[in-house]
């Protein structure tokens, strides 16, 4: 019997943690500590981290892991107050309690060095883009091949003026910091010049109040330039709701009783682009969609009758406005990509063969 | 049969989100006044609560409540710039409204690109290149190496500037053999999805407003 107790009460006592260090978590905004410790050789439920303040009694939990973790980001602690560590192996018995770490402080960091790869790829590409622009500025010709997508828009645009029905374009369900959301905004700027000039009504509904406003801005400069600022009005671009589906809703309804002789759906979509495309086709509409959601893209593919395909939206301002400087930028884009390839193959080769570290490099 | 009984506190919006439904469905014969009046519905809670949600939950917490216990000042300034949006309803000064416009571009152009460079090029570069460890097993190998071949074939559909002739041609053919074969599995993905969602609205018209189905 007291063999038996004594040899469960052995069981009970573990080796604590060892090794307990903290350190400030890198390339943060601050107010996170990175503890690690070397685990418990027995068998052990779990861990608790404590915490201390420099000059503090009491020893604070701050959270627990699995049993199989060594590591812990305390992601409360306060910038610049110097703190301790504590690691206790949680079993069914007594915790075993680890030595205190080294005294270690949260700061924030100005830069994140993760993202220098990103800068240098910025400046490149940004260099290849500049450079294609002054080339387009001194008149260097600079070619564009067929998109078939937009080259329909031109068609779209003739047959919703020819029916005397109006244009519905939907830019997109998405904040205006998306880059789709961005590139349906210049093409609404297109798309605007062409309605302005034709006298085709233009019908923008919103679900982004910021896009809203920009998209509104955007269709009053393009009838200024087309020399109709008398054809703007305040109805053409109006905001909906920003609930997605109470705005699918409304613009299904919209097609249905306005019978646009052409929908625009370009920007960035989610679950409701099949809702959105199907009620087109069912309506007779000519549909033109175009975005760089991969999962949407499949929808607008088999509903809408043409596509553009992520890379094509971004393409497509330059494309319908045929202004030099937006060409050159197509074409900083395409050495951008070339480069990617060429990045991609050299790096396979160099890993292949010569056992290269290539992915630490990026 | 047990059909959610109207007359109590429960049963009530059960029907009432039933007949909602039915008459959201209804759009599927064709656009007819119980579809409009779902959707007019539907549009006007949600700008309801959107408005009660952005004063409860964000106007008055972040800035109106600290401003006016003379905390974060800082917000005055930054609430005045975000203010100039409702300049667009006063005809003479309308153009301030350009103001948030462009820093509200301006933002999120700057905040995006870092973002966008880092998880769509620098992440899917480094996914992409095949190393000797992508061969530590022949399937993972074999996948490495076709991902490899897709990729390039379809960065190079993309290629706008040059004509589609010589190499070009059959490896942008191939990239949009790669392409399709993605949103295939993507439509099929996401269909079932889209009918799970249909199989929750009847189990709730056949079973919580019938009572045919438990």
């Amino acid at each position: 019997m007291f063999a038996s107790t004594l040899a469960a009460l052995v069981l009970l006592v573990v080796t604590p943690p060892t090794g307990v260090s903290a350190v400030d978590r890198p390339n943060d905004g601050g107010r996170a500590i990175i503890v690690t410790w070397t685990r418990s050789p027995d068998p052990v439920t779990g861990y608790r981290i404590l915490r201390q303040p420099e000059g503090g009694e009491a020893w604070d939990t701050v959270g627990f892991t699995g049993p199989r973790l060594a590591s812990f980001v305390d992601e409360g602690t306060p910038d610049g107050v110097r703190s301790r560590y504590r690691v206790l192996a949680l079993t069914d018995g007594e915790p075993a309690e680890s030595e205190p770490s080294g005294y270690a402080v949260s700061t924030p960091q100005w830069f994140n060095t993760n993202y220098i790869p990103a800068l240098v790829f910025t400046f490149v590409f940004g260099f290849l883009i500049i450079f294609f622009l002054r080339q387009a500025k001194r008149g260097a010709k600079l070619f564009m091949r067929r998109i078939a997508g937009l080259d329909a828009v031109e068609e779209a645009l003739g047959r919703a003026t020819e029916m005397g029905r109006p244009i519905l374009y939907v830019p997109g369900l998405s904040s205006i910091d998306d880059v789709a959301t961005i590139a349906s905004i210049n093409i609404l700027g297109e798309v605007a010049k062409k309605t302005a000039k034709f006298g085709t009504p233009l019908i923008v509904p919103n679900r982004d109040p910021i896009v809203y406003t920009v998209a509104r801005e955007t269709v009053k400069q393009s009838y200024t330039e087309a020399g109709r600022p008398d054809a703007f009005h305040q109805d053409i671009v109006f905001f909906v709701t920003d609930q997605q589906f109470a705005y699918a809703a409304a613009v299904d309804g919209i097609m249905t009783r306005e019978k646009p002789a052409t929908n625009f759906l370009i920007g960035m979509f989610w679950a409701e682009s099949l809702i959105l495309a199907e009620t087109g086709a069912m309506s007779g509409a000519v549909q033109i969609a175009g975005t760089d959601a991969l999962s949407q893209l499949p929808f607008f593919i088999t509903a809408c009758d043409y596509t553009l395909i992520g890379e094509e939206l971004y393409a497509a301002s330059a494309y319908l406005s045929r202004e030099p400087v937006l060409l050159g930028a197509i074409k900083g884009q395409d050495y951008s990509k070339a480069l990617i390839l060429v990045l991609i193959i050299v790096g396979t080769l160099l890993a292949v063969a010569f056992r290269a570290p290539v992915l630490e490099l990026l | 049969m047990n059909i959610a009984n109207p007359l109590t506190p429960e049963g009530i919006w059960v029907w009432v989100a039933a007949i909602l439904t039915m008459a959201v469905f209804s759009f599927l014969y064709r656009e007819n006044p119980f579809y409009r009046f779902a959707e007019h519905l539907f549009v006007g809670i949600a700008n309801g609560y959107a408005i009660t949600f952005y004063w409860h939950r964000i106007l008055v917490p972040y800035l109106f409540s600290p401003v006016s216990q003379g905390q974060k000042l800082y917000l005055i300034p930054i609430a005045m710039i975000g203010a100039l949006y409702f300049t667009r309803f006063i005809p003479k000064v309308s153009w301030l409204v350009r103001f948030p416009i462009a820093i509200a571009l301006g933002y999120g152009a700057g905040a995006s690109i870092p973002r966008s460079v880092d998880a769509t090029i620098i992440q899917q570069l480094k996914a992409t290149i095949v190393t000797r460890a992508s061969f530590a097993d022949w399937q993972q190998g074999v996948w490495a190496v076709i991902i490899l071949l897709g990729v390039i074939c379809t960065i190079s559909y993309f290629f706008f500037s040059s004509e589609r002739k010589g190499l070009l041609k059959p490896i942008s053919y191939v990239g949009v053999v790669f392409i399709m074969v993605g949103f295939g599995a993507s439509f099929g993905y996401t269909v079932m999805a889209r009918i799970s969602l249909f199989i929750g609205r009847l189990q709730f018209l056949l079973g919580d407003w019938l009572g045919l189905i438990r």
